[in-house]
């Protein structure tokens, strides 16, 4: 054996000791190694201190040290009382809160708001945590039960009839139309050159109108005869859920493996019943609250979560139609969206809520809220529709010859391979529309309906709350709330991105 | 069992705008064939297999798979599709779903199989192309060549009766071609029959019953590997082999 001691790569003596290096992790490593490490970043870092101390510390001056905490009236907020500069008057928010919330809600009835939030919040919950079961139902439950219960729960009334009666009613209405127009070019034919040609055409309508009208008068005299007995909705509701229920049964697949469908569809139909039972939706109902009374934050959330999730399914629907090879289809949303996209919030609320009664026939009126919803549905939607194109153009065509090539049909690509893929990568896009729709929810004001900024700018002018601060308190207080809103959605937005786009992580 | 070819391509043209990228195609595969395609870039090698599972329409001709009649107004498209797998060039995996769900999808979708019955049927198949213990990684998380070999199986798993492969190599780096083609040595040998795109001459002598050489979106030479490549007839194959095997 050698030596090892010999080795000259063995120490002979032992290493002095040195200082440290210079530490970089932790907040002074931090600050030596980012933000003083040059006499650029030490301006930068000296310029943005002087920033924060110019913005935050005011800020939370005025919210906080210099605010007014307890009163019960504009006094309590006056300088000259207080003794001192006073900063936020929060006395007034908590006396004006309920406005703020519920609008001019009666107040009895708020409970029907509250009872909306909670039953809100506890099924949108479950459905933005991944890990949890049951998606499926939770979101059956939160996009179609849901706005139908909330309906019910703040506007009030009963319904009289079932899907009998409505597939009647239905049925009656469009075959009253037929009938209506063939008339109508009948009429117009006396005073016209192709008088004869608009003669026929007339009567020949007219006698398909006949036709239908015999062809459903089975279900409209049940109808009738429904209507006449007492206890119409329930027999009703019975053959509808016998005959919706047979129908999924055979489209699932009959005797075989068509189970399921019936037994989902009956447990569906008694859940339609216990709600129907619960509101006594049979009988008239809650007493009803009509839309020119809500207002607050009610009205801005129902304006948004009504905008943000119908205008997910006609903005697919319409990038679908635009990227279609159907010449009609396209040349329709191309012009639906450039329609929509051209034209100003602000004009479309104005049409929808002053012009459209004008144009609609004279019995046909629209709640003055769902003309806004609507409005705003489609034009979120047009805009939606630009961004999911974007989504659609960055899949490449190979995706789509895979899955032509296995067979899938266009539906199936389009819902299996396509969609998919396209709105992951367009999630900041869709929603950074999110949040400046639930922004420009604030423009509905401008038609007589009080969202929360609109309640705020109302509850300005009562003078028992007339003070230097009471603006900028409001402000402040309606900046927070839509700041929690918004970032809410922002970050829960990066999660999904991660969590969806794992794929993409090498 | 019958003597009816399997694919029937007869008196095939295409045009793109003005060009004519496919000239009267005839080809008659029968079942349990091997065909190599070679030829110059541009000659139509690919659009012709594409013609078979109708990814490319076509102006005049017929087509005729497994009985099933396909023309020019492209009827009967989905059953065609059913009985042609394809593998691409480049890969094709769905990238949002994992090796698993890339092979479960179709037979689930199209087929109406139990999703355990194709998950079974899936993994199968992905230990015939040897990555079954790859299963539930994602497509981007795999080397080019495993990505085909899933190409291939996914494929597979819709029992196709005829397989497509349009330059199954060309994107793979050089050392990955070898664990594809031996995939695809594997499938002929089991009887697969199969219409391969490639420049993989050593594949063509090794497995193809026939080699189809094309050049300007025609048929020049059809003829068994051993003659072709030992005796090209005409003056392009001649020129076309002396230029890839020199």
């Amino acid at each position: 054996m050698t030596d090892i001691t010999a080795s000259s790569f063995v120490r002979q003596d032992l290493v002095a000791e040195r200082p440290a290096p210079v530490r970089t992790t932790g907040f002074i490593g931090l600050v030596r190694t980012r933000l003083l490490n040059s006499p650029t970043n030490i301006l930068l870092t000296i310029l943005g201190a002087l920033l924060l101390w110019y913005t935050v510390i005011p800020a939370l001056k005025f919210l906080l040290v210099d605010a007014v905490w307890t009163g019960t009236d504009r006094t309590a907020c006056l300088p000259e009382k207080a003794g001192f500069v006073v900063g936020a008057c929060w006395p007034y928010i908590q006396a004006k809160l309920p406005q703020l919330i519920y609008g001019f809600y009666p107040e009895a009835e708020r409970w029907r708001v509250n009872l909306t939030f909670i039953l809100a919040a506890v099924l949108l919950l479950p459905l933005l945590i991944p890990r949890l079961p049951a998606k499926g139902l939770n979101s059956g439950l939160f996009f179609f039960a849901f706005p139908v219960i909330a309906f019910f729960l703040l506007h009030g009334g009963g319904i009289n009839g079932f899907g009998l009666s409505w597939t009647a009613g239905l049925l009656q209405l469009f075959d009253d139309s037929v009938i209506g127009a063939g008339q109508g070019l009948v009429g117009l034919s006396k005073s016209s050159a192709i008088g004869p040609l608009l003669w026929v055409i007339g009567n020949f309508i007219v006698l398909v109108g006949t036709a239908i009208q015999w062809l459903i008068f089975p279900l409209t005299w049940l109808r009738g005869q429904l209507q006449a007995g007492g206890q119409s909705i329930w027999i009703d509701f019975a053959i509808t859920t016998i005959v919706i229920s047979l129908i999924l049964f055979y489209l699932g697949g009959g005797m075989r493996t068509g189970w399921r469908a019936l037994a989902s569809s009956i447990a569906t139909f008694i859940g339609i019943a216990i709600v129907i039972k619960l509101m006594g939706l049979d009988h008239g109902g809650l007493p009803i609250v009509t839309t020119n009374l809500w207002g607050g934050l009610l009205v801005t959330l129902v304006v948004s979560v009504t905008g943000i999730v119908t205008s997910m399914p006609i903005g697919i629907a319409l990038a679908l139609g635009r990227r279609s090879t159907i010449p009609l289809i396209r040349i329709f949303s191309i012009a639906f969206i450039e329609f929509w996209r051209g034209v100003p919030l602000i004009t479309v609320l104005f049409f929808a809520t002053y012009m459209l009664p004008l144009f609609l026939p004279g019995n046909f009126s629209v709640d003055g809220l769902m003309r806004a919803l609507i409005g705003i549905a489609l034009f979120t939607g047009a805009y939606q529709a630009e961004n999911v194109r974007g989504g659609l153009a960055a899949i490449p065509r190979g995706q789509g010859e895979a899955a032509s090539a296995l067979g899938l049909s266009w539906w199936k690509t389009t819902s299996l391979i396509v969609l998919p893929q396209a709105l992951r990568h367009v999630i900041p896009n869709l929603v950074n529309s999110f949040i400046s729709l639930f922004k420009d929810t604030s423009l509905v004001s401008i038609v007589a309906l009080f969202d929360l900024l609109g309640s705020l700018r109302a509850s300005f002018s009562d003078p028992v709350w007339s003070t230097p601060s009471t603006a900028f308190t409001g402000f402040a207080f309606a900046g927070i709330i839509y700041f929690i809103f918004c970032f809410g959605m922002s970050r829960y937005s990066l999660f999904v991105e991660k969590r969806l786009n794992v794929h993409r992580r090498n | 069992m019958s003597t009816s070819p399997i694919v029937k391509i007869s008196g095939l043209n295409k045009w793109y705008g003005d060009f004519h990228v496919l000239r009267d195609i005839d080809l008659e595969v029968e079942k349990g064939e091997r065909i190599v395609i070679c030829g110059p870039s541009g000659s139509g090698k690919s659009t012709l297999i594409r013609c078979i599972n109708a990814l490319e329409e076509f102006q005049e001709g017929e087509i005729v798979v497994d009985g099933i009649e396909l023309g020019p107004n492209l009827k009967h498209i989905d059953a065609v599709r059913r009985e042609v797998g394809m593998v691409f060039q480049s890969f094709n995996l769905f990238p949002h779903l994992t090796v698993l769900d890339n092979c479960t999808l179709a037979p689930i979708w199209v087929r109406n199989i139990p999703k355990k019955d194709a998950e079974a049927t899936a993994m199968k198949f992905l230990e015939r192309v040897k990555i079954p213990h790859q299963a539930n990684k994602f497509p981007g998380q795999m080397s080019g060549g495993q990505q085909q070999r899933v190409a291939i199986a996914r494929a597979l798993t819709m029992n196709p009766k005829v397989m497509l492969f349009d330059e199954p190599t060309s994107a793979l780096d050089p050392e990955m071609v070898k664990e594809v083609l031996d995939t695809m040595v594997d499938l002929a040998k089991e009887g697969m029959t199969m219409l391969v795109v490639t420049h993989e001459m050593g594949f063509a002598k090794e497995v193809a019953n026939r080699v189809v050489f094309m050049d300007a979106g025609q048929i020049i030479e059809s003829n068994t590997p051993q003659e072709f490549f030992a005796h090209p007839q005409h003056a392009r194959s001649q020129l076309f082999l002396s230029q890839i095997l020199r």
